[in-house]
């Protein structure tokens, strides 16, 4: 099998001795079908036991191995060596403190994630055993593409809005409220509209769209906050010109 | 073990220079000092109209020149690429479903400038231009 000699900077991070991060070289042999994330494997059981990276599916489901490949916001298991030409630079991913070496500290996202309510809020219980939550396919089609996210998180890495505004929502746990909104079955929309609809929400984006154009399972987080922003807008005039506020 | 993650700075004011696609996004905001001085020129316009026909021709003929029509020519250039880009991304904003499909952004697009022709048609017509 064709092999080529790849050259690696990584940038290294060790919290207990650094006191800033550093790039440390590389020369990896990899075959020519190698992803990013094969070189890093290569570097770790051959060269340098002591590199640090989450991965876990090596398939671009899980979400775990996002980094960034030459400045640009990718999943390491989705960045195919053959894309790149001379040294391949490879850092933790933008926007987030670094942990360790690749590894970042993603606790802001999850509390997010978490605040926005990213489940299925039923306008009525009803048991199961009597009645299930039936949808159709239309209805199912107005929110799919938007419950594609696996929370990798490229888009933050992505986001200037949420590099300068740390405070902000950020796209992917914007367009996971929108995706549950979205949901026929859902009656969750005031509670979510509280967070997402309020100064740290849909309103921070200025549509840059390099959420959308980084995204691995083209999600669109860009068009869901657009559409945010949309439907935020008619409730405030349902609210400010209707009588009784529209309700 | 103690923890202590490295935060990394971001310029506020050269961060879109990293990368291409937020020199085109500052390229599309930019367009909106244009737009505002274009604006604010037209409410003097308005204001010099509303102080009868000698106000209004003076005010046209002291801003008649090749430089001005240098600057109209940079403001309409920047007004185009502001209407184009924002035209462009209306798909995203509005998108429309029919059934289990969604409606082609072209046609979404599409109807944008379609609105665009005519209300300039109907602009240039009440004109008397056309």
């Amino acid at each position: 099998m064709k092999t080529r000699m790849v050259q690696m900077e990584v940038l290294r991070y060790n919290p207990e001795t650094d006191s800033e991060p550093h790039f440390q070289h590389y020369d990896v042999e990899c075959k020519e079908e190698w992803v990013v994330l094969d070189a890093l494997n290569a570097i770790k059981e051959s060269i340098d036991p002591t590199l640090n990276y989450r991965w876990s599916c090596h398939m671009a489901v899980c979400g775990s191995c996002g980094m960034m490949v030459n400045g640009e916001p990718k999943l390491s298991c989705h960045a195919f060596l053959r894309d790149y030409e001379g040294v391949i630079k490879v850092e933790p991913l933008a926007n987030f403190p670094i942990e360790r070496d690749l590894v970042t500290v993603a606790d802001d996202f999850i509390d997010k994630l978490k605040r926005v309510k990213p489940y299925l809020i039923p306008k009525k219980d009803q048991p199961i055993p009597e009645a299930e939550y039936k949808q159709t396919p239309a209805q199912l089609m107005k929110y799919r593409q938007f419950s594609m996210c696996i929370n990798c998180m490229l888009c933050y890495a992505a986001c200037p809005e949420y590099a300068l505004q740390p405070l902000f929502l950020g796209p992917a746990a914007i367009t996971l409220a929108h995706r549950y909104n979205q949901d026929s079955r859902d009656g969750g929309r005031d509670e979510r509209q509280e967070i997402i609809a309020s100064n740290v929400g849909v309103w921070e984006c200025s549509f840059v769209g390099a959420c959308s154009e980084v995204c691995p399972k083209a999600v669109d987080p860009a068009g869901a906050l657009q559409q945010v922003k949309v439907a935020s807008t008619i409730d405030w005039f349902k609210e400010h010109l209707l009588p009784g506020g529209g309700k | 073990m103690s923890r202590k993650p490295y935060v990394r700075k971001v310029s506020k004011t050269r961060w879109y220079f990293k990368h291409p696609r937020y020199l085109r996004y500052m390229s599309r905001e930019v367009t909106c000092f244009f737009i505002g001085a274009f604006a604010l020129l037209m409410l003097c316009t308005v204001e010099r109209l509303s102080e009868g026909k000698a106000a209004y021709e003076s005010f046209i003929a002291a801003i008649t020149g090749p430089w001005s029509a240098l600057g109209l020519t940079v403001v309409l250039a920047f007004a185009l690429h502001n209407t184009t880009s924002w035209f462009n991304v209306t798909p995203k904003a509005m998108p429309v479903q029919i059934g289990e499909d969604f409606l082609p952004g072209k046609f979404i697009v599409g109807a944008h400038y379609a609105a665009w022709l005519i209300a300039s048609l109907l602009i240039l017509y009440f004109a008397q231009v056309i």
